[in-house]
């Protein structure tokens, strides 16, 4: 039976389902209904010297049918009172003593640092997570992304705060910045016991085509928001990634956080590092309850591994990240059509024709619908099995390598790549590609 | 025991006869769009027989582009509104949707169809406008959907076009012929009002074109004739008791309901002679209508209906009874008031259906419907110099110009393909008035671009 608990940086917790900074961690009242429900940790709504928040603050995208693919927000930090949250802390702690209640802050001065520090930990916070994320209004302001797009600045913060604390403490990290290793170094650098990424992306939503206003409008007007919700995910995925393969960085303990929603998602931020997990979107879309299937899918998900605790496979698919260089160009696979399960939409052919490769072909006999691989012209792509909307009727079969596993780093020390256009090997691979006029035909 | 009570004000009788494929809304086009896979080459569009771009329609509606659906549809076919409610989409468009080889319900095409041209009809939102006039004239006989269509394809051709109608509204057997769960005389007549508007084709009510002498009249008057005249009454099945008044054609029946509704009298037991898609109307009608007892008799086996599944299943559901290899032999008689119909059991043998000697028997009734076919219009047809018909009466054409033996004539249709849906009158009148576009241009191309607006 798996045991879900985790020690994050010293920041006990029943399991590693956590509530992000954000909407639904604004009240004790919100927290206490979620720890009800199952989860195990809470990240307060930032704390700092309240704001004012417009009217009409969040925006959606939406696919198809899904709504809230993507989902920004132009909501500021708290704007409730200081002392009513910390009191709200002491209530939730008094009843929840084993679960993780952090506080978000975002103040500005070495001097607020401190006594915010002072004053959450006073009302019994496990932890502080600082707010260094946030790309909408406070970094207007030199807090949130600002901080967490200069390195150095981030570096000092972290400073004043590791001397003020003496509770663990969580840096947390904005994705609007060229390489995340940069701010991640300084965090550490600065003596941070742990980091939690991603928070929002820089984001228009969309545009109101009667009024030519951004969403969400205010006033006719609109702003950048912060965008985050499923489509964010792989960004946050590589991030956390990225910072887990660091030497530097690796030990420090890592918050996943980017389009969570589901158990699938928890385990693949865990092998890709993270220890613990927090999310946001997806509660204000279906509410505390989605945590019972996370908690379910984790632990089957375990059970079914023989792993105990989260621990016995966090980071497990990092050595399986390489680099490109680093990958085999030997192996090949080749798109192969089960025509028992073919519904004969023809998908794949007009994505491999118009798309890829020109590798499938489609019968000239009006009856057959089902389309054929072109084995000598498949590149092994994959598109034509993603774009197939029937569950496993185009699989990628590996095919017996015709030559010893080789890597472009081993080809390029053996000098054997082109390595101009006059190379005499800069001809490409020679793989099929039709003549332009027999685009014409079709 | 009946289904149905009888329906005694409108809004029982609407009841009675819910739309079968009622109006989206919003969130159900929203959410069903969704669903369409955009396949390369679409079946849904090959088993269209007017070609919409059904795929893209689909898109279109699911971007908020309805505007642009529509005119995806009219495009193809300008009985857009109609088809969605009345085609047989299970056996047409919906029935080739490739989700049904997964086991998934297919896209509701002709309700998303619906959806789109009833926006833009109730919006009175014009998609085309008339082309700039050529001088040429063009007769249409009949208003049904091959008419209209013709019309209207010649309208943006630029040729000035009037129908002659014989009765008092459009649409043909849309209007008068079809049943009323299918769609309501109001949303047919309204697209053929829309279009109407549009396109400012000139319709005469109540003008039969009867005689030899109507037809020299327009031969000398037009520059080209289009028939649309569809079939005619319901043609006799030569047994006694034909003639009581509580023996009526389906065709004559299923008008009569459609115009009076709940205030006609169905009597409390009703026979319905015959196994085509009509027989199924007026049995499900009769049921609907609130008649206790209903009996579809069809003197071949189940199997061999030329009906399609679904309309029988539809009619059983309404509580019709079917009753197979019975041949009627008399229809029976006190006081001329019909008492019930005296059938003889049939076999098939050798590919021969023969009565069982000895085998009569009776069912009994207070109404018989004959939906056993219709009779053409031979004896009109025969007046026109040139005209070829076939064996069944059918209008002989030439099959993409829809070109009769009479250079002068196009037709399309039921008069053409012996009575078949809506939408293959659509499609035959638009191919028609390409025909005569062909015929008094030179110019043939069924790719031109319609004048929009």
């Amino acid at each position: 039976m798996a045991d879900l608990s985790v020690n994050f940086a010293g920041i006990k917790a029943p399991n590693p389902f956590w509530l992000a900074s954000a909407p639904p961690t604004n009240s004790g009242y919100q927290i206490m209904k979620a720890f009800d429900a199952g989860w195990g940790g809470a990240v307060w709504k930032t704390l700092g010297v309240p704001i004012i928040n417009v009217s009409s603050r969040y925006g959606g995208l939406n696919y198809r049918d899904t709504r809230m693919s993507g989902f920004n927000n132009i909501e500021l930090i708290s704007d409730r009172s200081l002392s009513d949250n910390l009191r709200e802390i002491e209530e939730v702690k008094k009843y929840f003593p084993h679960h993780a209640v952090i506080a978000s802050l975002m103040v500005e001065t070495k001097k607020e640092w401190e006594q915010i520090i002072k004053d959450v930990e006073n009302a019994g916070a496990d932890g502080i997570e600082l707010n260094f994320g946030c790309p909408h209004g406070m970094c207007e302001r030199g807090m949130g992304s600002a901080v967490g797009q200069e390195p150095a600045v981030l570096e000092t913060i972290v400073g004043w705060v590791m001397q003020a604390a003496k509770i663990p403490v969580i840096t947390k990290l904005t994705p609007n910045i060229s390489n995340i290793e940069d701010p991640g170094l300084a965090a550490v650098k600065g003596g941070t016991d742990a980091i939690s990424l991603i928070n929002t992306i820089k984001s228009i939503i969309g545009i109101d085509l009667d009024t030519f206003a951004p969403y969400p409008v205010v006033d006719g007007k609109g702003t950048n928001g912060g965008y985050c919700g499923p489509a964010v995910k792989p960004i946050a995925m590589n991030m956390v990634r990225q910072l887990a393969q660091n030497p530097e960085i690796a030990r420090t303990p890592i918050s996943g956080i980017g389009g969570i929603e589901a158990w699938r998602d928890v385990v693949e931020f865990i092998l890709l590092g993270a220890t613990s997990v927090q999310v946001c979107t997806a509660v204000m879309h279906y509410g505390f309850g989605i945590v019972r299937e996370m908690d379910s899918g984790l632990r089957r998900f375990m059970d079914e591994r023989g792993y105990n605790t989260i621990y016995d496979f966090a980071g497990k698919a990092l050595p399986n990240v390489l680099e490109w260089k680093d990958l085999n160009l030997s192996y090949k696979v080749v798109a192969s059509i089960n025509a028992d399960k073919c519904i004969g939409c023809q998908l794949c052919y007009i994505a491999c024709e118009d798309g890829a490769h020109q590798a499938i072909s489609v019968s000239s006999d009006p009856a057959n619908r089902i389309p054929s691989i072109i084995e000598e012209n498949c590149v092994g792509c994959n598109l034509c099995s993603l774009v197939c909307p029937v569950e496993a009727c185009i699989t990628m079969e590996v095919q017996p390598p015709e030559a010893a596993p080789v890597t472009w780093e081993q080809l390029s020390e053996a000098n054997a790549i082109p390595d101009s256009f006059n190379d005499p090997r800069a001809g490409g691979n020679g793989h099929y590609v039709p003549e332009p006029r027999l685009a014409l035909r079709k | 025991m009946a289904e149905y009570t009888r329906p005694q004000s409108e809004e029982e009788f609407q009841r009675n006869f819910k739309q079968k494929k009622p109006l989206m809304n919003s969130t159900e086009a929203f959410v069903e769009s969704s669903r369409c896979l955009f396949c390369y080459d679409a079946p849904c569009i090959k088993a269209c027989p007017t070609h919409i771009d059904i795929p893209l329609f689909i898109k279109q509606i699911h971007t908020g582009n309805v505007d642009g659906a529509a005119a995806t549809i009219y495009d193809q076919n300008w009985m857009g509104n109609a088809c969605g409610k009345v085609c047989p989409t299970q056996v047409l468009c919906e029935g080739a949707c490739v989700l049904n080889h997964a086991h998934v319900k297919p896209i509701e095409i002709g309700r998303l169809q619906n959806y789109a041209t009833r926006q833009v009809i109730e919006a009175d939102k014009p998609l085309y406008r008339k082309g700039e006039p050529n001088g040429k004239k063009v007769a249409v006989i009949g208003a049904g959907p091959a008419g209209i269509a013709c019309a209207c394809e010649l309208s943006v051709l630029g040729y000035a076009v009037t129908i002659f109608e014989a009765h008092e509204k459009p649409s043909g057997l849309t209007v008068y012929g079809t049943a009323p769960y299918k769609i309501t005389n109001e949303e047919a007549l309204s697209e053929v009002a829309y279009l109407q508007k549009q396109l400012d084709f000139d319709i005469q009510y109540q003008s039969p074109i009867i005689s030899e002498a109507q037809i020299r009249d327009l031969e000398a008057r037009y520059d080209a004739i289009f028939l649309g005249v569809g079939i005619g009454p319901t043609s006799s099945l030569g047994i006694p008791g034909e003639d009581l008044n509580q023996v009526i054609g389906a065709v004559e029946f299923i008008q009569d309901l459609r115009f009076k509704k709940h205030h006609l009298q169905i009597p409390q037991s009703v026979v319905v002679l015959g196994g085509g898609n009509t027989a199924m109307d007026a049995a499900s009608e009769s049921a609907r209508m609130g008649a206790e007892k209903v009996y579809l008799v069809y003197r071949r086996s189940k199997d061999a209906m030329g009906a399609y599944w679904f309309e029988y299943d539809l009619a059983l559901s309404a509580g019709v009874q079917g009753v197979f290899n019975a041949s009627p032999k008399e229809i029976l008689e006190k006081d001329g008031k019909v008492t019930g119909v005296k059938f003889i059991k049939t076999v098939l043998e050798n590919g021969r259906l023969s009565e069982i000697p000895g085998s009569e028997f009776f069912i009994e009734c207070d109404m018989v419907i004959k939906a056993t076919g219709q009779a053409k219009m031979g004896d009109f047809l025969k007046q026109i110099k040139g005209l070829t018909l076939d064996t069944s009466q059918r209008i002989v054409v030439d099959p993409i110009r829809y070109q009769t033996t009479n250079p002068k004539y196009f037709a399309g249709g039921d008069a053409v393909n012996g009575g078949a849906e809506v939408v293959n009158g659509a499609y035959e009148g638009k191919q028609a008035a390409l025909g005569i576009h062909l015929y008094l241009t030179g110019d043939f191309r069924p790719e031109n671009p319609k004048p929009k607006l």
